[in-house]
C-alpha cells in the first residue's frame, strides 16, 4: 500500500491506479443512520412477513401474510362477480345468445369457453380447434362440416352427451357396419370408386357405375342417395372435400371394410359426476365453438 | 498520519444559511422561479375544447383511458415514441446547455433548485436573515423559536400541499378532482400521493436541500463529462484577488476583501475561492454577492464570474478573455443542437403525418388455414382498428392483391363496421380463396388488408399474407 496523503484537508485512501488517488471523503452522518433505518425496517420484516426458511416451510411472519391465500381470495372474488352471468348462462337460450354479440354473457360465454376448451377439449380437437392434424378422426370445429349438426344447440347436445358413450343414455350414436363382413371385395372396390367420384375425384367409371348400385343397397339409408349425408344419424357428407379419416383410396376402402368407431366422452356433470362440465361450462364452449368460423 | 488521528468515517452536516443577495443573476433566478412554477402550478387548470365526447383538460396524462392529452395532440399507447423522442430530445437538451453554460440546469432550472430557493425565502420571511437564523438555530429553545419553527414548517406544508396536489391534477379533470378533494371524496390514490409529495416536497427543498445536489444526484458526475475548457464556469480570479486580506491598508494585498460575502449567499455552503467543486451548481448567487462587494470598495466588478478554463490561463497569463458567444458556439454544441434539432424535427414531421385510423393485423396461426366443405381454403385474421378521429365513424375494410381472395366480416354481411370515437375494435375477419385457386393451393400468398374511413376518405393499410394447402 502507497503511502496516504493529505489534499485540502482530505486524506487520500493510499489507493493508486495509474496516478489517480482515492480521497477518503467521510460519509455523510444522516447516511449511516439511514443505513441503520434499513436493517432495523429488515428485522422488522422478517418478523412481521414469511421469511425464515425451515425445513418444510417457513416462519409464518404476524401479519399473517400469505400469497397462497390472497390467489385463492382472488378467484373466490371473480366467482362471485361472475356468478349471477354464469347462472344466467346456464339458463339461456343459446340460439338467442349467439345472435346477441354485444351482450355481457355472450362476451363471458367466449372467454370462458376459451378456457374450458383448452382445459377439456384442446387434447384431441387440439388447441386451435383444428383437429391437431388432417384425417386422424378428430374433427376440425372451425369448418363448416358437421356430423351431427352445427347450430349451438347442436353443439351443446354434443358436448353434453358426448359420442358413442355408455355414460350418458342420449349419448350421439352410429356404427356404420364392417363392410369387409358384409360385401364381397369387388363390389367394395366398386362402392369406393362411387364415393370418392362423389366428390369430384377421377376414378375408374366403370367400376364407378357399377358401385352406384351396391351404394344405394347398402349405404344410401344412412349417407342418403346422394350421399349427402344425415347430422340426425351422424351420417358424414361424402360429396364434400373433407374427410374425417382421409379421402384417398386406401383410407376410404379402410373405412368401407372396418368402419370407424371414434368416441367423445359425455361432458356434462350430470353423467360424469364430479369430473363433467356445470351446465354454464357446457354452453360457454358450445358458443366458443360455434363462433369459431363454422357454426350455422 | 498516525493511526491516532484517524479521521473520522462519517462527516455531520454542516448547516447552510443563505444571505439575501441581490443582483443580475438574483433577478434571473426570481423570474425562472416565478416562470416554472407557474408553469407547474397552473397548466392542469388550462381548459382544451375536444369536443362532446374527450376531456377539456389542455394537459391531462389519462391513465384509465390509455392517453395522453396536450393542447392539439394526443397521444395513444401505441405512439409511445413520441413521448421516447421527447426525453431523448430532453437529454440532447441537458447535454447542450451543459457543454455550452456548465450546470445552468442545476443552477436555474432544476426542481430542487427552484423549490430549495422557494423554501429558502419563505425560511427568510419567517426567521430573518442568514445572522438572525444562526442566532435562531444555536439559542436555546424557547417560546420564539417553538414559534418561529412551527410556523415555517406550517408554510412549508401548506407549499408542499400545494405542490403534490398540483401533480395529481394532471392525471384527472383538475377542477372535478379539486372539489372531490376538498369534499373528501377523492380516491385514496390521489390523497396518497398528496401526501407522499407534500412530505417530499418539504423533506427535499426544505431539509435536505443540497444534501440532495451532492449525495442524491447522479446528474453532477455525469456532467463532468461534457464539459471541457471552453464550458462556461463559475471562477475566482485569484490572480487578481489574492493575497486576500481585510482593512483599509491593501498593500500587498489583493482584490479579495474577505468579506466572506460570496460564501455567506452560497445555498451550496461552498467557498468559490477554493477553485471549481462537485458542490458548485453555478448559480451565480456569489457573482452577484462580491460584484455588489466591490462597488461599495470601488474596484472593478467580476472578482467572481462567469468563465472558462481557457479564459482563466489567458487572463492569468495577461492576455484578454474570448468574447461569450465565441466559447458558446463551437463544434461540440454546434452538434448537440444538430441532433437535437433532428429529433424534433422528426418528432414533428411523424406528428403531421401520422394517421388517425391505427390498424394492426394479426394473423391465426394456429391453425394455418381451414379447408371448408367445398374445398375452400380459409384464413382468420384479427384485426385491431383504433378510431383516432374524434368522431363516431363507419370504417370499410378491403383487401387487394390477389383477385381470388374474398373477405369477410365475421358475424357480418358488410364490409363496413362501425366504431366509435377514440376506441379500438378487435374485429375477426375471414379471407378465402375457392377451391383449385392459386392461393388455395400455393404456401403463401401476400395480399394487403386495407381499412378506410369512409367520411375523410383516408386509409391505411397493412401487409400480411394467405396460407395455402401447400403451407401444411
Amino acid at each position: 500500500m502507497s503511502e496516504k496523503k493529505d489534499y485540502n484537508g482530505v486524506e487520500t485512501t493510499g489507493h493508486e491506479w495509474d496516478g489517480i488517488e482515492e480521497l477518503n471523503n467521510p460519509l455523510p452522518r444522516w447516511w449511516v443512520w439511514v443505513f441503520y433505518a434499513t436493517i432495523i425496517w429488515g428485522i422488522g420484516y422478517t418478523i412481521a412477513y414469511p421469511a425464515w426458511p425451515g425445513i418444510k416451510s417457513s416462519t409464518a411472519g404476524l401479519l399473517g401474510y400469505s400469497t397462497r391465500a390472497n390467489v385463492a381470495e382472488d378467484i373466490a372474488d371473480v366467482n362471485a362477480q361472475n356468478a349471477a352471468l354464469r347462472t344466467e348462462l346456464a339458463g339461456a337460450d343459446l340460439a338467442a345468445l349467439v345472435d346477441n354479440r354485444d351482450s355481457e354473457v355472450y362476451s363471458y360465454a367466449v372467454n370462458g369457453g376459451r378456457a374450458v376448451f383448452a382445459a377439456n377439449c384442446s387434447q384431441c380437437h387440439g388447441s386451435g380447434a383444428d383437429g391437431v392434424a388432417p384425417a386422424n378422426g378428430y374433427p376440425n370445429l372451425r369448418d363448416d362440416a358437421w356430423l351431427w349438426g352445427g347450430t349451438v344447440e347442436d353443439i351443446a347436445f354434443t358436448v353434453a352427451h358426448g359420442i358413442r358413450n355408455e355414460q350418458s343414455l342420449d349419448a350421439r350414436w352410429s356404427e356404420m357396419p364392417a363392410f369387409g363382413d358384409i360385401l364381397p371385395e369387388e363390389e367394395v372396390e366398386q362402392v369406393v370408386q362411387y364415393v370418392l367420384s362423389l366428390s369430384g375425384n377421377e376414378t375408374d367409371a366403370a367400376l364407378a357405375e357399377a358401385g352406384a348400385e351396391v351404394f344405394d343397397l347398402n349405404c344410401s339409408s344412412c349417407h342418403g342417395v346422394e350421399g349427402m349425408g344425415d347430422t340426425f344419424q351422424g351420417a358424414p357428407n361424402l360429396t364434400d372435400a373433407i374427410w374425417l379419416y382421409g379421402g384417398d383410396e386406401d383410407s376410404v376402402t379402410e373405412t368401407v371394410m372396418n368402419s370407424r368407431f371414434g368416441v367423445m366422452p359425455a361432458w356434462s356433470d350430470d353423467y360424469r359426476v364430479g369430473a363433467g362440465l356445470t351446465q354454464d361450462e357446457v354452453n360457454a364452449v358450445a358458443v366458443y365453438v360455434h363462433q369459431l368460423g363454422g357454426g350455422q | 498520519m498516525s493511526s491516532t488521528d484517524e479521521p473520522s468515517l462519517y462527516a455531520k452536516r454542516e448547516p447552510v444559511f443563505p444571505r439575501k443577495v441581490s443582483g443580475k443573476f438574483r433577478t434571473l433566478k426570481w423570474w425562472i422561479m416565478a416562470v416554472t412554477l407557474g408553469i407547474y402550478y397552473l397548466t392542469p387548470w388550462i381548459r382544451w375544447d375536444r369536443g362532446p365526447v374527450l376531456p377539456d383538460q389542455a394537459v391531462l396524462i389519462d391513465m384509465a383511458n390509455r392517453r395522453f392529452f396536450f393542447f392539439w395532440i394526443e397521444i395513444w399507447p401505441h405512439e409511445f415514441y413520441f413521448i421516447a423522442g421527447l426525453l431523448i430530445m430532453a437529454g440532447l437538451g441537458l447535454f447542450l446547455f451543459t457543454s455550452a453554460l456548465g450546470r445552468v440546469w442545476c443552477g436555474y432550472t432544476c426542481p430542487q433548485t427552484v423549490w430549495t430557493d422557494l423554501f429558502v425565502l419563505t425560511e427568510r420571511w419567517i426567521e430573518g436573515d442568514r445572522n438572525a437564523r444562526v442566532r435562531l438555530w444555536k439559542q436555546k429553545w424557547n417560546a420564539e423559536k417553538i414559534r418561529k419553527r412551527l410556523q415555517k414548517y406550517v408554510v412549508w406544508l401548506l407549499i408542499g400541499l400545494a405542490t403534490g396536489g398540483a401533480w395529481i391534477f394532471y392525471f384527472a379533470d383538475a377542477p372535478t378532482l379539486l372539489q372531490n378533494l376538498v369534499t373528501g371524496q377523492a380516491h385514496p390514490i390521489a390523497y396518497t400521493t398528496m401526501a407522499i409529495l407534500t412530505f417530499t416536497t418539504v423533506f427535499m427543498g426544505g431539509i435536505a436541500r443540497e444534501q440532495v445536489c451532492i449525495y442524491a444526484c447522479p446528474w453532477p458526475r455525469i456532467q463532468a463529462a461534457m464539459m471541457d475548457e471552453d464550458t462556461i464556469t463559475i471562477g475566482y480570479r485569484e490572480w487578481r484577488g489574492e493575497p486576500r486580506g481585510r482593512g483599509k491598508a491593501r498593500d500587498g494585498l489583493g482584490d479579495c476583501i474577505d468579506c466572506n460575502a460570496c460564501v455567506n449567499v452560497c445555498p451550496m455552503g461552498i467557498d468559490i475561492r477554493d477553485g471549481q467543486q462537485l458542490e458548485c451548481i453555478t448559480c451565480g448567487l456569489c457573482i452577484d454577492a462580491c460584484d455588489d462587494m466591490m462597488e461599495k470598495v470601488g474596484k472593478p466588478r467580476g472578482l467572481i464570474d462567469y468563465f472558462t478554463l481557457r479564459d482563466e490561463e489567458v487572463e492569468r497569463a495577461g492576455g484578454k478573455a474570448k468574447d461569450i458567444w465565441r466559447h458558446i458556439f463551437r463544434p461540440r454544441t454546434m452538434l448537440y443542437t444538430a441532433l437535437w434539432s433532428a429529433v424534433g424535427l422528426g418528432l414533428v414531421v411523424a406528428l403531421f403525418v401520422r394517421s388517425e385510423i391505427d390498424l394492426t393485423v394479426r394473423p391465426e396461426r394456429n391453425p394455418l388455414f381451414d379447408q371448408m366443405s367445398d374445398g375452400s381454403v380459409r384464413n382468420t385474421y384479427e384485426l385491431r382498428i383504433r378510431n383516432m378521429t374524434g368522431e363516431d365513424r363507419p370504417f370499410r375494410i378491403t383487401i387487394s392483391g390477389d383477385p381470388m381472395l374474398f373477405l369477410q366480416i365475421e358475424g357480418s354481411p358488410y364490409e363496413t363496421v362501425d366504431i366509435g370515437t377514440d376506441e379500438m375494435l378487435i374485429q375477426r375477419v375471414y379471407v378465402t380463396a375457392p377451391a383449385g385457386s392459386e392461393p388455395a393451393d400455393d404456401a403463401r400468398t401476400d395480399f394487403r388488408i386495407w381499412v378506410e374511413d369512409l367520411e375523410s376518405n383516408e386509409r391505411t393499410h397493412e401487409d400480411t399474407h394467405f396460407n395455402g394447402l401447400e403451407s401444411r
